[in-house]
């Protein structure tokens, strides 16, 4: 078991958000989670990274190798981040930074993460292009995220996401914000890194068709309650409640 | 030189494709940076042509006749001094005529005489364009230090108590006129508390420095005679923090909100994901993207800046171009009004091209397609 968060419950102000999360991620495995906008996905993603927004309070447990990470201190948070945990967002076009070069931005958390010096981080980021598929990656190391499409900016957020080797990655809607034709491409690759690196991948949607496709197992969240969870095939084939079926008849 | 970069062409084999563009294109096609920079000079140069001849004819449309504001009372009776008069000045000839000397006069530095100190007018700005200069970059710098320090300080501390009064000092500061502050200040630092001595630029008994730059405090030091920079500071002190308030207070409020818009952006959270210390990400990842709105208002700030050092060196007597400009057109002062107004206009277009140029340099989409 990788990463497991029990009970976890988040409020900000007056408003509860999310009321008793229960979910477990697994070594090579990847966990979709899924639920209708508004549900709290985003803000379960967010909690495990520290990342919730002001005014936001956390309760339960979000165990690591052993360690809550709601209780670390901001400093040892931040040797979790990007390094233990990484996160790929929603719009590669919004969550790159626009003035700093691709190189920059895969290499800059190399050095406090791995300590890297700046020759060996630039091959390691060499590679990353390579293995997420960017064509000619020493010409896209020097370029700004602005010269690519939106599905190779993607790779590229992966390609960062994946720098410092970590052991979990949670994708928020990796695939909304891309063009129809590249969706299917980035899944492909997620799972394959996820087959490869033994990454435990938490897939954030609410397209459970996006879910069918790659995932090992299944969470359907609900007003920010897991209402149901499972292996892939159980959950999709046999739900047991009636919010899931509902959600798996809207589908086309 | 041509030859040179054929021979290191040559040597490292052709290049195809930039070959053909000739050597300059060819070296600029490459360095996006420089291609960018060569554009921004290239269209500075084409506006400065333009002010050159807006100038010329604004000063030429003025209504009022310079013989008359020139020579003595019975000169202008006589039609032979006049004609002389004119003809000594270029007056005499046709406009296009007229335009065309005085671009060849420009070309070498020669402003024509001022008919008010009887010096020629390139002497009289280089006496007084360092020490505007040095009051206005004085203003400038404090305002750029002080605007950004409070209005990131506001923006990291929002809704709390330093961003109150930072907000509040910002408000009193984007409201109070400049010639009510100056009184203000004249009276209380210099007449009752005597904590600063009062007009001028340095105190008579010590002297000015030996010319470099012609800006007092940078001359001192230059010389190594601290006696003077200290005395040349204290005077130039209230009047630049005078000058500076309505653009540190103008700066604190854009830099505050600009601040707080990056700090929503998805690339920041991303920033922090990935672990960055809170260094890193208020100086590379927010500073940065804020820097675009914080230098537009800036450059349009030292603008209003400039207009306010003609009252704040009337009331701090500051031998400026302020007052050259004030005494050259209340006198119909033709050759020192041009060139005033050049020297005014180079200063707009120079800050214009540096915040065009910033642009480029702090954002690959300015200056990428
Ligand atoms: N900054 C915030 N302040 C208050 N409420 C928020 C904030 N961000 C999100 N929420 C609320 O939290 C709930 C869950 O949001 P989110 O996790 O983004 O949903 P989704 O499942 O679509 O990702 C929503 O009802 C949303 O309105
Ligand atoms: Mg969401």
């Amino acid at each position: 078991m990788t990463l497991t968060i029990t009970g976890l419950r988040v409020a900000i102000r007056d408003t509860q958000i999310l009321s008793g999360i229960e979910l477990a991620l697994h070594k090579g495995q990847v966990h979709g989670l899924a639920g209708e906008s508004g549900s709290g996905k985003t803000m379960t993603g967010f909690a495990v990274l520290g990342l919730l927004p002001h005014g936001a309070r956390a309760s339960g447990r979000i165990e690591l190798a052993g360690r809550d990470l709601l209780g670390l201190p901001d400093k040892e948070l931040n040797r979790v981040r990007g390094n233990d945990i990484a996160m790929v967002f929603q719009d590669p076009s919004t969550s790159l930074h626009p003035m700093l070069t691709v190189g920059r931005q895969l290499t800059e958390h190399m050095r406090p993460h791995l300590g890297l010096g700046k020759a060996e981080a630039r091959e390691r980021a060499l590679e990353l292009l390579t293995k997420v598929r960017i064509p000619n990656p020493a010409e896209a190391y020097r370029r700004y995220p602005h010269q690519f499409s939106g599905g190779m900016r993607q790779r590229i957020a992966v390609a960062v996401a994946l720098a410092c080797d970590p052991q979990v990655l949670i994708a928020d809607e990796p695939t909304t914000a891309l063009d129809v034709t590249v969706q299917a491409g980035i899944l492909r690759l997620l799972r394959g890194l996820c087959d490869e690196l033994g990454l435990a991948v938490l897939l954030i949607t609410h397209d459970l068709g996006v879910m069918s496709a790659i995932a090992d197992e299944v969470s359907v969240l609900r007003d920010g309650l897991v209402v149901e969870s499972g292996a892939r095939k159980s959950v999709l084939r046999t739900p047991t409640h009636p919010y899931t079926r509902s959600l798996l008849e809207d589908l086309p | 030189m041509t030859s040179t970069q054929n021979r290191v062409r040559r040597r490292n084999g052709p290049l195809p494709t930039f070959h053909v563009r000739g050597p300059i294109l060819g070296f600029l096609a490459r360095r996006p940076l420089l291609r960018f920079l060569a554009r921004r000079i290239l269209v500075a140069i084409l506006l400065a042509w333009g002010i050159t001849l807006v100038t010329f004819v604004l000063t030429n449309l003025v209504p009022g006749d310079p013989v008359a504001a020139n020579l003595g009372q019975r000169a202008v009776g006589d039609p032979v001094a006049v004609a002389q008069w004119r003809a000594e000045h270029g007056l005499d000839k046709s406009l296009p005529q007229q335009y065309l000397l005085f671009l060849e006069g420009l070309l070498h530095g020669d402003l024509g005489t001022s008919q008010q100190s009887h010096r020629p007018v390139s002497e009289d700005l280089a006496e007084f364009v360092p020490a505007t200069l040095e009051l206005a970059g004085a203003a400038i710098l404090v305002s750029l230090v002080l605007g950004v320090a409070f209005g990131l300080i506001a923006a990291l501390r929002r809704d709390r108590l330093a961003d109150h009064v930072l907000r509040m000092l910002s408000l009193i500061g984007v409201s109070v006129p400049t010639f009510w502050l100056a009184l203000l200040a004249f009276y209380v630092f210099f007449y009752r508390l005597q904590l600063t001595p009062g007009s001028g630029r340095v105190d008579p008994a010590i002297g000015a420095p030996p010319p470099v730059t012609g800006l007092h405090t940078v001359d001192a030091a230059l010389a190594g005679r601290w006696d003077i920079f200290t005395s040349a500071l204290g005077h130039l002190i209230v009047p630049a923090l005078v000058l500076s308030l309505y653009t540190i207070g103008l700066l604190t409020r854009f830099t505050r909100s600009a601040v707080l818009e990056v700090l929503g952006q998805d690339y920041v959270r991303a920033g922090r994901a990935k672990g960055l210390s809170g260094r890193v990400i208020l100086f590379r990842y927010v500073l940065r993207s804020a820097l675009v709105p914080i230098i537009t208002v800036a450059g349009l700030a030292f603008g209003s800046l400039l207009s306010g050092t003609v009252l704040v060196e009337a009331i701090f007597a500051w031998q400026g171009v302020g007052q050259y400009a004030y005494k050259s057109a209340t006198a119909l002062d033709l050759p020192a009004i041009m060139g005033v107004g050049l020297v005014v206009s180079g200063v707009y277009l120079a800050i214009n091209l540096l915040v065009d140029v910033l642009y480029g340099v702090i954002d690959p989409r300015v200056r990428l397609r």
